[in-house]
């Protein structure tokens, strides 16, 4: 027997150990939020566990070598898998911290096991104050290692998952390395077999190591800074709501689309600068996009209206209030008011297949056009199937992105409205949480831009200097010298000048 | 080896999981049928039967066009068009259209054949009246030049092609491409552009739609002497996706591989839709089921000339015109026209016309066919991207390491792009010997095969998706424009009539185009019409 080599074997066992401990408790406050919780409950259940472990050790009295093979390779599975797992549960079941915590105690009992064993085994070689000594002190160091490993090397590089499968690996390795080193301590049937198993395991935990690409999108499509609320995977998106110090706030595929502390200015400067461009009493709206509700709240306050149609692509997204009702509550409700009505649909596809009557005000509020199929929603054709859809005096806001982050992508939607037979007033304000952001407020015909909002309609942001002050420019927003070209079907010039300059600050 | 309970159960505490991570494995395999082309019922005139037609069932008639497919719908569209009335098209199958016929689907149609017309040139003036009339135009540039409506240009994304595990943008695979690659595909840029300036003494272009209007000087011509693979192989090309690129090219439009493709033909493909040096290719016009949509408007036209599953069997030339005979609901009909337009594929002309063998005016045998297989597929849903930044699902999408020439999603110009769709995959035979006898001796299952075990290679989870897959196979499905074909001279002297029968086909341009077709049937109506005038 190689003592030394197993000396060796301690300090990855204590790594190991220590990796699926950090994964947990870092997956469970990345999902659930309140790290010193999570990490504090992770850190005590799995101590524990450990401690059930070292004493069931004593149950364990022949074949020591053999059980102690087996068990590296039940901690390999277990840990290999432990985060890739937490993160499949937490998007898929409810019961996510019944998993959570079965699989931390199981890993700690395990993992209690194996110095207790290992120690056994290696009792014969040498004397019981070098034992102690070297064992623990190796068990330390390893813990040492996989701290400093954690946050410095492996989640920034690997992510969770990987590093998950990676350990699992090592795990593995270690439990068919002692294969040979033990092998004087178990029967040769028996070595084979665990020999066979050990290799199943080690292939497992690779095949799932290279499929980890679609696992890691399935999982860490974003960082969030805030802990999550809610989370669903619809069949267009995944919707996850954070809370945090200022309020909630709504991720799309992990873009932000609104923070409950500052939306209103969003959505006052989304909606109500058409009321005042349409003039007269607006009695049918149409909202394109706009699924979370709040348009529909500031749409609402106008009495004069008496239909409005809201065409959403996810059923998850408008019935988000539902499902979570704080959201309903910042909508005031809006989805209960026996005047709007909803259809779920592509509202390309809505625009281009369904009859109705003209509407007064049209409210366009997609995700920004970051793929082929957003993209087309900021076309000529779709503002030419738009405007077939409009009274003559109607008056459409368009959310157009930011100006400043994306002042081609701005441009080349205004340029695309006007292509499309729009007169187009360009407008931009701030919005804390999102930057400098950028609309378009477009009529049939030509038009003076309105001076102020509707009067007698309760607002918290704009006013009448506010108003007038959004149709103003700054140099560094201006329309660019350069040619900007107009977004068709048939070049998506706008998903090409998104993606270049959003990506600068991917 | 024994196993306990418990050891098996350790063994395989991970194998669920890994199964969740890794579903490859068929879980069903579609239903589906071959559908379409009555092929024994082609086959019977090769028997040569004779066919006597009872007096009462006989019918006079200026003009009898045989074959409803792009050339002889054309013919019948120009004869209206200059007045002439008394015309009848006899169409074999249920309905008339040819390679171009296409299929009615949820939530869109989709082709069975040709899918798309690039946008004619400012001069091809009967084309574009026929765009004119299908209001696909907002009209024309200063310059001229058509503007297509937006809806019915191939939205973007157009191409992309799936190479080792992944998918990436466009047509030519630049991923991983050399410097030398990056030389060689430059350099094969400019010999196209070299060719699209190329003008002859009387001013002709080299390679020009339709392609009556190519230049015949020797110095293009000589081009078609050798294959596109010799040619490149000539001009110093050894970049493996050059040539695969030029491969594909060959197989999309021709049915061919590069070896078995005039360079003439070859070049045709990249120059005659560039108007100048460095310009773009013409933009493409396409809708959800191809070009369906333009034999439909064509048949549409002339819907009360047409007369479907009328199976053409005997064509008898005589002193005061043509007798056509054919079979319909079970009788034998007869036609006494004055001219006939044969729009049928020539290789069919001594089988049909009585005389023709005898005293041949070209060997008809030397118009060669392949043969396609076509799937269209019909999905429940989209396939998951199986990385996020794997290129989205294009209009046409194309598999580098695939004898087939992948799929062209008919949602597509919709804008359908979630939820179910259906997808049409093509299959040239020109990898096979004896294509066309293998692919009828197929049966579904075994075409079926072939398709989804292609793309699933791409999509591991196609099976899943597709609800149903359904086959046509074509066993005359495009004229092969082999080395020394087009500019030989049986080719040109099929463009003569034979006594009064003038022929209107594709094959008379040897390349199978939408454009080809319906100029030889709108010159064959005009070519008839003025005849008629003259006397």
């Amino acid at each position: 027997m190689r003592t030394p080599l197993l000396f060796l074997n301690v300090i990855i066992i204590a790594t190991c150990g220590l990796i699926y401990e950090l994964l947990a408790a870092t997956v469970s406050s990345y999902v659930l939020g309140d790290s010193v919780t999570q990490f504090s409950f992770i850190i005590g259940v799995y101590l524990s566990a450990m401690g059930l472990g070292s004493y069931l050790s004593r149950f364990v009295e022949k074949r020591v070598a053999e059980k102690f093979i087996d068990i590296e390779l039940a901690v390999a599975v277990i840990g290999g898998f432990s985060a890739p797992l937490l993160f499949l549960t937490f998007a898929y079941v409810s019961y996510f911290s019944i998993v959570l915590y079965t699989m931390v105690f199981a890993i700690g009992v395990l993992v209690g096991l194996e110095i207790p064993l290992l120690m056994r085994i290696l009792k014969d070689e040498l004397d019981f104050k070098e034992l102690v000594s070297r064992v623990l002190a190796l068990d330390y160091v390893g813990a040492l290692v996989a701290s400093l490993l954690f946050p410095i090397f492996l989640v920034p590089k690997l992510g969770l998952n990987r590093t998950s499968l990676l350990f699992g690996m090592l795990n593995a390795g270690v439990g068919l390395w002692a294969t040979w080193l033990l092998a004087p301590l178990v029967s040769d049937r028996k070595l084979l077999f665990l020999r066979i198993k050990g290799s199943i395991v080690l292939v497992l935990l690779a095949i799932a190591m290279i499929k980890a690409d679609r696992l890691t999108t399935l999982a860490e499509d974003g960082l969030f800074m805030d802990n999550i609320v809610y989370a669903k995977s619809s069949s267009y998106q995944r919707i996850v709501v954070t809370k945090g110090k200022t309020g909630h706030a709504l991720f799309l595929n992990g873009n932000l689309q609104f923070n409950s502390f500052d939306e209103y200015r969003y959505h006052e400067a989304l909606v109500h600068p058409a009321f005042a461009a349409h003039g007269g009493d607006a009695k049918r709206v149409l909202v394109l996009g706009g699924g979370d509700g709040l348009a529909l709240r500031e749409i609402l306050k106008y009495r004069s209206v008496e239909k409005v149609q809201l065409v959403d692509l996810d059923p998850a997204m408008t019935g988000l209030p539902k499902a979570f009702p704080p959201l309903a509550e910042l909508n005031h409700h809006s989805y209960d008011d026996p005047r709007v009505s909803v259809t779920n649909g592509d509202a390309f596809v809505w625009l281009d297949q369904t009859e109705t009557e003209p509407f007064d005000i049209a409210i366009v509020d997609f995700p920004d056009p970051n793929n082929f199929a957003l993209g087309k929603l900021y076309s000529t054709r779709f503002y030419t199937l738009l405007k077939k859809k409009l009274t003559p005096d109607a008056a459409v806001v368009i959310q157009c992105t930011s100006p400043l982050i994306a002042r081609r992508s701005y441009w080349s939607i205004i340029k695309t409205l006007e292509a499309a037979g729009f007169s187009v007033k360009p407008y931009q304000t701030t919005v804390p949480s999102f930057g400098v952001w950028g609309y378009a407020l477009a009529k049939t015909q030509p038009f003076d831009i309105p001076k102020h909002p509707v009067t007698g309609i309760d607002l918290k942001f704009l006013n009448d200097n506010s108003f007038a002050s959004m149709f103003e420019f700054p140099t560094d927003m201006t329309m660019p010298d350069e040619e900007i070209e107009i977004n068709r079907l048939d070049n998506q010039a706008l998903v090409r000048y998104y993606e270049t300059e959003w990506r600068r600050f991917e | 080896m024994n196993l306990s309970r418990r050891e098996l159960l350790t063994t395989f505490l991970g194998a669920p999981i890994a199964l969740a991570a890794c579903r490859n494995a068929p879980v069903k395999f579609p239903d589906g049928e071959i559908v379409g082309q009555s092929v024994s019922l082609g086959h019977i005139i090769r028997e040569g039967r004779a066919f006597e037609v009872p007096a009462d069932n006989w019918r006079s008639v200026k003009i009898g066009i045989i074959g409803g497919g792009v050339a002889g719908l054309s013919a019948a569209w120009k004869l209206r068009k200059l007045g002439v009335e008394d015309v009848v098209l006899l169409e074999l199958e249920k309905e008339a259209g040819g390679t171009s016929i296409s299929g009615n689907g949820q939530p869109v149609g989709y082709p069975w054949g040709a899918h798309y017309l690039p946008v004619p040139f400012r001069e091809n003036l009967e084309l574009i009246e026929v765009l004119d009339e299908m209001s696909l135009l907002d009209g024309r540039t200063n310059d001229g030049d058509l503007v297509v409506k937006e809806q019915f240009l191939c939205r973007d994304p157009e191409e992309r092609v799936f190479y080792k595990g992944r998918w990436y943008d466009g047509l030519y695979l630049h991923a991983g491409e050399s410097e030398d690659d990056k030389r060689q595909l430059a350099e094969f840029q400019k010999i196209v552009d070299t060719w699209v300036n190329w003008r002859d003494s009387r001013g002709r272009r080299a390679f020009v739609v339709p392609s009556i209007n190519c230049s015949d000087d020797v110095e293009v011509i000589g081009l078609d002497k050798l294959s596109f693979a010799e040619w490149l192989r000539q001009n110093g090309f050894t970049s493996e996706r050059l040539i695969w690129y030029c491969d594909y090219a060959c197989r999309d439009d021709y049915g061919l591989k590069l070896e078995q493709t005039s360079a003439w033909a070859g070049l045709f493909y990249f120059c005659s839709r560039v108007r100048k040096s460095g310009g773009e290719s013409q933009p493409f016009i396409t809708f959800p089921e191809g070009n369906g949509k333009f034999v439909h408007h064509l048949a549409e036209s002339v819907s009360d000339k047409i007369l479907r599953s009328h199976m053409v069997v005997s064509v008898v030339p005589n002193e005061k015109g043509v007798d056509v005979i054919c079979l319909a609901d079970g009788q034998i009909r007869g036609f006494h026209c004055e001219k006939v337009i044969y729009a049928s594929p020539v290789f069919t002309a001594p089988y049909v016309i009585r005389g023709f063998a005898d005293d041949a005016p070209f060997a008809a045998n030397e118009f060669q066919h392949n043969s396609w297989f076509v799937a269209n597929l019909f999905l429940k849903d989209r396939p998951k991207p199986r990385f996020a930044r794997d290129f989205p699902l294009a209009w046409d999408n194309v598999l580098y390491e695939s004898p087939s020439l992948g799929y062209v999603n008919a949602t597509h110009q919709k804008g359908i792009d979630y939820g179910p769709a259906i997808w049409t995959y093509y299959y040239p035979m020109c990898h096979e010997e004896n294509g066309r006898t293998k692919l009828f001796n197929y049966t579904w299952r075994d075409l079926a095969d072939v398709c989804m075990t292609d793309l699933a290679r791409a999509h591991p989870d196609i099976y899943e998706l597709t609800n149903r897959i359904d086959i046509m196979r074509w066993g005359h499905a495009m004229i092969s424009p082999r080395p020394g074909f087009i500019w030989g001279e049986q080719r040109q002297k099929a463009l003569e009539p034979f006594r009064n029968i003038h022929f209107a086909h594709t094959d008379l341009s040897g390349i199978a185009l939408f454009e080809e077709a319906f100029y030889h049937g709108v010159s064959a109506a005009t070519e008839i019409n003025r005849q008629k005038h003259d006397r």
